[in-house]
């Protein structure tokens, strides 16, 4: 068994790939999904140390945040699909109804 | 030793498949990365002995939000030709930013082998029979200790789906 070091890695790894996801993307629905990644890095660093110290508590939590995530993707799916519905566009750039 | 082959396994396709679902241009592209990154993650929680969170892993990420995924990409147009990337700044930025996250975090990982006795990326893994096939325990703490979290993201979901129809409603009474 490998020290706990490797999977926090893989961890930042991914939270860092989705970080540079949701800031370079035009594409609202790719942002989106780049936010799933980074919800599912913090998963394994849950799961990870559940396992490293024997609780069975970082997997209840890790279903939690699972929970999260399709509550956050419904609803921010229904977000873009009416914004799609009103200006027809999902590009980060022309979402500027509230901007002065 | 099996161990650490099938983490590397699962850790190298999950973290190539994150890297090209953030650079295709094609939407529908990077949401099957975004699968598999899923399902080699899924991969991991088993090697971890999380059974239970395997299995939902697969069932709700891959079978439910990744399918919402593609059926809003194809519901809308996406313009692919366009240019994907926001601007050449931001991509610094972001580069930027992920460069000091990860100098951070290898900043720690420096100071906590100078830490005297067992630092915290040392922790060696508990003895398997602390964590035996695992579902029966997490059904047992899910509705004992975390009672009152779970009925709260019960409440949490209605309240998403009831947004998420109201949203995507087709609104009749305005002009």
């Amino acid at each position: 068994m490998m020290p706990i070091g490797h999977y926090l890695f893989l961890s930042l790894a991914l939270l860092l790939i989705g970080a540079v996801g949701v800031i370079t993307r035009r594409n609202v629905i790719i942002v989106l999904m780049s936010i799933e990644l980074i919800l599912n890095a913090v998963n394994i660093n849950l799961v990870a140390f559940s396992r490293y110290y024997g609780d069975v508590a970082g997997q209840v939590f890790a279903l939690f945040i699972i929970a999260d995530a399709a509550a956050e993707a419904a609803v921010g799916l229904g977000i873009i699909i009416a914004f799609f519905r009103n200006r027809e566009t999902v590009l980060a750039d022309e979402m500027d109804l509230l901007k002065w | 030793m099996l161990d650490s082959i099938v983490f590397y396994f699962f850790a190298g396709i999950a973290v190539l498949s994150a890297a090209l679902m953030v650079t295709r241009r094609n939407a529908i592209h990077s949401a099957v990365f975004l699968i598999t990154t899923l399902l080699s993650t899924a991969g991991i929680f088993l090697q971890l002995r999380a059974e239970f969170l395997f299995i939902g892993q697969i069932i709700l990420y891959v079978g439910g939000i990744m399918v919402l995924f593609i059926f809003v990409i194809m519901l809308v147009r996406l313009d692919v030709p366009l240019p994907q990337i926001r601007s050449r700044a931001r991509q610094w930025v972001a580069c930027i930013v992920a460069l000091v996250v990860f100098l951070e975090a290898a900043f720690i990982v420096w100071m906590s082998q100078k830490v005297p006795g067992q630092g915290l990326l040392v922790l060696r893994a508990a003895p398997a029979e602390k964590l035996p096939p695992n579902t029966e325990d997490l059904g047992k703490s899910l509705f004992g200790a975390y009672l009152l979290p779970f009925e709260i993201a019960s409440i949490l979901l209605l309240v998403a789906m009831i947004g998420a129809v109201v949203m995507g409603k087709k609104r009749t009474d305005a002009p």
